[in-house]
């Protein structure tokens, strides 16, 4: 008798596509997703229900369906995508919460896997060159995105000690590229002048969509406990991503960087949050020892190849292109 | 006409160049012929500009060939003191002596920047000059490595080691001693005294380690360090990480060598009265990393950097106000403007004490704090003794 998976957030593509390649695979018997809208593009075997994680019709759904692997995946780090501030905090926060609540109530639930990210790290000055999973941020969150996940955390570990028989895997996804991916990162690159905090250089480190996607497969079917950061291997300065991306940039000092994208984000062009200042000033660096010798997950792409990949979707193969094809 | 586009294409060098944008030949005289005259444009009567065309196109072709030619209006001047009468003169191999008008041949030229490529890259200048390209390009795709730190290998060695070399050899004239001490592979922690106002005797030391030891020294810096625009870019780049616990366990248990300098701002910002007096050494962090991994610790002991910039005050309300530890006044800065903030030419000796094996103690012992005290202690009091000694055997501070 195969699994019967859970996956929360699959309206949105990477949930969708994780839900997707869930049901595909053998050991995995059901996979049902849950969203408040539904996905908009083919789910295959993937069994949609429509609810809200927000009440507890979630319970419901969980002890009618025999759920007994849940995969948190909707946590929304844009308040554009979800209509507000309020409503993203609400949908993190809250729904986090019913979810887990949720579980706790239920008898056939066996293990958890949360996708959380690295940027509960937070960044600044003061952080050590490579966060491990027992480090904590230099300075809490005051708000955003980064705060949402840091209380999501909090609610987790606390699920887990209530919860000793459930196995609770934490994923801390380092900046997530790929093609397909639409995060403020991203979104940052694909700008056509990339703007840049002057005279500082800070240090990216990426995960491939995909193997995003496999490492919350492996933690589903494995169901190993514990919280890992899962990085590709070697890191990148932002100077060396940019002229990789080709794209022009320009150095502004700190606060005409923080004005510009306050200004974006009010004219809905690019998310760009104060702590996406702070990681595009200081950067980061996460410790992925733990993904190899407990999770036993080995990324298919480094922080490198996952940015190539990244920029061969910017630059469309056939279009034309006077500067490469004088490097080529 | 044939003759002209053919000297135009071959050798256009040795085409007179230069009629001051005027029609006609230049033929020298203020006023252009009457011929020229009826051939230029005119408001009246727009005919086709023919012999401006002709003249500026050599013109082109020559600026392309030479380029750094003498400016136009001079040549043209000096063109119009020489009547010439026909092109295909010119072009005769004797031209340039004939003519010192007609600028410097191509082939000059190109001895000429063969000679500054040969001065400069030396003998096998071609390479190293493809060597450069290749470097250029690479750095401009982007196309280069760094490590967990932010360490770039390739710009450190080429560009920041070139540009200290000078300013360490010509300059301080450093003198290194014990350069035995510095273990050849696996991790080791030297630790320093910290004087200069400005932290060059870190980068004079890894400038030393580099090219004497051939290993790159893993500097650790103050937070300050990384909040500072531009320096703390810099600071990643050239190989420093930031002073803490996690950083440094790192490192040494990756097999570097890692540079600290525990007296810290207190060191470098200390008054020139208080000149080789070593300063408290911080918490011994460094020494409960170095147990903890079990990496020797080199002591290291720098003569010459306290007297770069003589620190005789301080402006302590506008430090506050700007968050940093102190503002510095030297007897020339800020006095001098920017020539107060050249360091005075004091001759350095760097000497690397033995090192001090901390492998006979067991990890659990770095949480001692009685032994990391005495080690320290120990540390401290080398590094003292030996600053005592070198100030003993030096001649003077500037010989």
């Amino acid at each position: 008798m195969g699994r019967v998976v859970l996956v929360t957030g699959i309206s949105r593509d990477i949930g969708r596509r994780f839900a997707r390649a869930a049901a595909g695979d053998p050991s995995i018997d059901r996979v049902i997703g849950v969203d408040v809208v539904p996905p908009r593009g083919d789910i295959g075997d993937v069994s949609f229900v429509r609810a809200d994680i927000r009440n507890p019709v979630i319970a419901k759904v969980i002890a009618k369906e025999d759920v007994d692997t849940v995969v948190h995946m909707s946590v929304i780090a844009t308040p554009g995508s979800a209509g507000g501030r309020g409503t993203m905090k609400e949908l993190n926060v809250i729904g986090s919460m019913q979810l887990l609540a949720a579980c706790q109530k239920s008898t056939t639930v066996e293990r958890l896997v949360v996708k959380s990210t690295t940027t509960v790290y937070g960044s600044s000055p003061r952080d050590p060159a490579m966060f491990t999973e027992d480090m904590g941020p230099k300075r809490l969150p005051s708000s955003g995105y980064a705060k949402d996940v840091a209380e999501i955390e909090g609610y987790v570990r606390g699920f887990a000690r209530r919860r000793p028989d459930v196995d609770v895997t934490t994923i801390r996804a380092a900046n997530v590229v790929g093609p397909h991916v639409s995060s403020p990162l991203t979104n940052y690159f694909r700008l056509p002048v990339v703007p840049r905090v002057l005279g500082f250089d800070p240090r990216l480190q990426f995960l491939h969509e995909d193997d995003l996607l496999r490492v919350l497969r492996h933690a589903a079917i494995t169901g190993i406990p514990g919280t890992f950061n899962v990085a590709g291997d070697g890191l990148m300065t932002l100077s060396q991503a940019v002229r990789r991306l080709g794209r022009p940039s320009v150095a502004l000092p700190s606060f005409a960087v923080g004005r510009l994208g306050a200004t974006m984000r009010q004219a809905r062009i690019s998310d760009f949050s104060p702590e996406q200042l702070g990681f595009l000033t200081y950067g980061r660096g996460v410790d992925t020892t733990r993904m190899r010798s407990e999770l036993g997950f080995e990324p298919r792409f480094t922080t490198a190849e996952a940015f190539a990949d990244f920029c061969r979707e910017l630059v469309p193969a056939g279009a034309p292109q006077p500067e490469g094809a004088g490097r080529a | 006409m044939p003759e002209e586009a053919r000297n135009g294409t071959e050798d256009a060098v040795v085409i007179p160049i230069g009629t001051g944008g005027r029609p006609g030949r230049g033929s020298g005289s203020a006023r252009p012929s009457s011929a020229a005259r009826n051939l230029a444009p005119s408001g009246r009567k727009p005919a086709k500009p023919a012999k401006p065309a002709k003249a500026a196109k050599p013109t082109e072709a020559a600026k392309a060939s030479t380029p750094a030619s003498p400016p136009k209006a001079t040549r043209a001047k000096a063109s119009a003191e020489q009547p010439h009468t026909d092109p295909v003169d010119e072009a005769a191999p004797s031209a340039p002596s004939a003519h010192p008008s007609t600028g410097i041949p191509v082939g000059d030229w190109l001895s000429a920047l063969q000679g500054a490529a040969h001065e400069v890259f030396g003998d096998d200048w071609e390479r190293r000059l493809a060597e450069l390209m290749a470097f250029v390009r690479r750095r401009l795709e982007g196309d280069y490595e760094v490590d967990d730190y932010g360490f770039d290998r390739e710009l450190t060695e080429r560009f920041f080691m070139a540009a200290l070399r000078p300013i360490a050899e010509k300059w301080f004239r450093l003198e290194v001693r014990g350069l035995e001490n510095i273990p050849a592979e696996g991790g080791a922690l030297v630790v320093s005294n910290h004087s200069g106002t400005v932290p060059l005797d870190g980068l004079m030391t890894m400038l030393t380690v580099h090219d004497h030891a051939g290993r790159f020294l893993r500097p650790l810096g103050a937070d300050l360090v990384f909040r500072l625009p531009v320096v703390s870019s810099l600071a990643r780049k050239g190989g420093a990480t930031l002073a803490c616990i996690e950083d440094a366990e790192r490192m040494l248990s990756g097999g570097d060598l890692v540079g600290v300098w525990p007296e810290g701002f207190k060191g470098i910002g200390k008054p020139f009265s208080e000149r080789y007096k070593l300063q408290r050494f911080g918490r011994g962090g460094f020494v409960s990393a170095a147990l903890r991994t079990g990496v020797p610790i080199v002591p290291l002991s720098v003569v010459g950097a306290e007297e770069i910039y003589p620190l005789v005050g301080n402006v302590p309300s506008l430090a506050r106000l700007l968050g940093v530890p102190y503002i510095p006044i030297t007897p020339f800065f800020p006095w001098l403007g920017p020539l107060g903030m050249v360091p005075l030419p004091s001759k350095w000796i760097l000497e690397f004490g033995e090192p001090i094996r901390t492998d006979a103690y067991d990890a659990a012992e770095a949480e001692d704090p009685m032994l990391v005290f005495n080690v320290t202690d120990q540390v401290r009091e080398t590094i003292q003794h030996t600053l005592f000694d070198l100030l003993r055997e030096r001649d003077g501070v500037f010989s």
